[in-house]
């Protein structure tokens, strides 16, 4: 018995470790075409396409490709702004974000439930849906900034920011594991005599780390990807993000060489802040059961 | 000086009437026992107490102050949760420290204060641990230091003991009655254990379904309970419930008796009785011997089970009515099942209720 039950489990583990694999490849094949194909010339790179080669760092090897994409549009700048807009709306959603989402759950206020519904809610609206309005509004906004009173917040990084820093899926993503906090903890700190901001600051969220990861990463990605937008808002080259920058690489001839050069450095940033958190986001997303 | 004061406190959830309205009077330096069984609205009522529960109507007060609109923090009250509700992320120190520290306190204050809620408690050793690396009696520690180290005029606890284990149940409890003691706060303390509340207890309120049933010291509970709820929940074994037929009534003197009970007059303590009416008379199982000749008891039956405990018997003895009876002796005794036995009571530890 004992024997057929190990060499089941063998089978099992090998069965197991064979289909990871396999999951494994797939997602990695993608990110290794784009940067072994960033180190090859165009001829090249179209002709290894139809063999195993183009996952190999074989043939005419270097980064020219590299230099080219930087001649061609300044990629520095964009990946700046991206990193700036990105990181300003991350840390600026979670702050905000967590705070509703406390006030919804710990403090109990008259009709929070209805307001929270109606953010929920606001979930399923897809955001082409609202651009052309939120374009319409932001291009008319008052803004008090160091050059005084203007109107219309269009290329701007406020712009970019601002819109996005509340939404319906971080507040949820809070809501459910500040619920999910033991009640008593809050009563405890509330019958000690901490005021709700002393709560939020030296209970809730010292404890809220795990969240804190899935929600900046979740937000990370939305922010990173961003192109309809500031497509819309941006015309000016200083505040464009590295999505929009893209355009520059598909004029009349597309250098895919270029493409895959300047693919590899703008998911560069993205890697690393996802290996940074990636701890906490598994933890996060293995206990609530939310899905990235 | 915190005497606290209950006038018609009433709790709803919508239609739910959770506390029915309820009236007690705790004194300064009392040590009130609110005891019930589960979802008779005891925590509820401490949970009002601490400011954690709204008040649907009635006056509480504390201190001779009115508090019914005051946030917890400024009702001068500390409380030990049933979970003990530690600080996770924590270490000790921090979290017997956290009341001082929101309230400001300086660096050398909190030192100090720890230090003496630390020796108080005999947890010196454990302050730099976090919470996870704690036992639960230890755990249980770090939430009475939390509470101890503001110097509080109330204390409330829920349950504090009933996560821990026996053993530890009974030393705990044994600190907090010295801890009464040392510090002389008043304290509010819930539990559905009789146990804790007989020997902590100056006060015991008993309640059920969200209405008082009796408020008294441990002992006049015990021995003149109110009600025959009040009776079958204090005492372990529970009191014996007999269903007796009232054959004659002359003043508080009543006559009762059954198939199984032979006639016994009773000075009636609660209530009015009329002959020719049912009434219940209630028997601790502690105060039933053995009568020495078959005829000379008052309740007659047949041994079901025993439970030879060494100090007692706890013996169940079906009467020839059919009804099962509890007796508690002391001293180890042998009772082969299926032995008839007479069981004999003083006339004036029984109790009578309305049926």
């Amino acid at each position: 018995m004992s024997m057929i039950s190990a060499e089941n489990h063998g089978l099992r583990l090998a069965t197991r470790y064979a289909v990871l694999t396999l999951i494994a490849v797939i997602f990695v094949f993608p990110l290794v075409f784009m940067l072994m194909s960033s180190l090859k010339p165009d001829q090249q790179l179209l002709a290894d396409t139809a063999s195993l080669r183009a996952f190999l760092p074989v043939g005419d090897i270097s980064f020219d490709n590299y230099t080219a994409a930087f001649q061609r549009a300044p990629v520095a700048l964009f990946i700046l702004n991206s990193v700036i807009v990105t990181g300003v709306t991350v840390v600026l959603s979670l702050l905000f974000c967590s705070m509703a989402a406390f006030s919804f759950v710990f403090i109990g206020w008259k009709g929070r439930d209805v307001a929270l519904s109606i953010i929920l809610a606001t979930l399923i609206v897809p955001f082409e849906t609202i651009a052309i309005p939120l374009l319409l509004i932001a291009s008319k906004l008052p803004w008090l900034g160091l050059e005084g009173f203007t109107t219309g917040w269009l290329n701007s990084y406020r712009v970019q920011i601002i819109p996005f820093i509340a939404d319906g899926l971080t507040i949820f993503l809070f809501v459910q594991y500040f619920k999910d906090l033991p009640g008593e903890l809050i009563e405890a700190a509330r019958v000690e005599g901490a005021s709700w901001v002393q709560i939020y600051r030296r209970i809730v969220m010292p404890l809220a780390g795990p969240v804190l990861a899935t929600a900046a990463i979740l937000k990370f990605l939305v922010m990173y990807n961003q192109y309809l937008w500031p497509l819309m808002v941006v015309q000016d080259e200083g505040y464009r993000p590295v999505m929009v920058g893209l355009q520059y690489f598909f004029q009349l001839n597309i250098a895919w060489g270029e493409v895959m050069a300047y693919l590899s450095l703008i998911t560069v940033p993205v890697l690393a802040f996802y290996l940074y958190l990636q701890k906490a986001f598994i933890a996060s997303i293995a206990s609530t059961g939310v899905k990235g | 000086m915190a005497s606290i004061t209950l006038k018609g406190l009433k709790k709803s959830y919508g239609n739910a009437h959770v506390i029915k309205g309820v009236d007690i009077e705790i004194n300064d330096g009392e040590f009130v026992v609110f005891v019930g069984p589960s979802g008779c609205g005891k925590s509820t009522l401490l949970r009002m107490i601490a400011g954690l529960e709204d008040i649907t109507s009635g006056d509480l007060t504390i201190a001779g102050k009115q508090v019914n609109d005051l946030p917890p923090k400024d009702r001068g009250v500390a409380m030990v949760f049933q979970s003990y509700a530690i600080f996770p992320h924590m270490t000790v120190r921090e979290n017997v420290a956290f009341g001082l520290t929101i309230a400001g306190a300086s660096q050398a204050e909190k030192d100090a204060k720890v230090a003496e809620a630390a020796r108080i408690l005999q947890m010196e050793h454990l302050l730099d641990r976090r919470p996870s690396q704690l036992s639960g009696g230890q755990r249980q520690r770090v939430a009475i230091g939390r509470a101890i180290v503001r110097k509080p005029a109330v204390f409330l606890f829920d349950e504090p003991l009933s996560n821990l284990d026996a053993a530890l149940r009974m030393d705990m409890r044994m600190e907090i009655g010295k801890l009464h003691k040392a510090l002389g706060a008043t304290m509010i303390y819930v539990t559905h254990d009789q146990v804790e509340a007989m020997t902590l207890a100056n006060k015991i309120v008993v309640l059920k379904d969200g209405l008082v049933q009796q408020i008294g010291s441990p002992m006049e509970l015990y021995h003149n309970p109110a009600n025959a709820f009040v009776a079958g929940f204090l005492g372990s074994p529970s009191m014996n419930f007999l269903d007796v037929d009232v054959q004659s009534v002359q003043g508080d003197q009543v006559t009762v008796a059954n198939g199984a009970l032979d006639p016994v007059t009773i000075t009636s303590k609660q209530g009015q009785f009329t002959a020719g009416t049912r009434a219940r008379l209630g028997l601790r199982p502690q105060y039933l011997t053995p009568a020495t000749d078959l005829n000379a008891g008052r309740l007659h039956g047949k041994v079901a089970l025993t439970e030879r405990l060494g100090a007692e018997t706890v013996i169940e003895v079906t009467l020839k009515d059919g009804k099962a009876l509890i007796a508690a002796l002391a001293r180890d005794a042998i009772f082969p099942l299926g032995t008839e036995v007479s069981l004999g009571f003083n006339p004036a530890e029984a109790h009578l209720f309305a049926a």
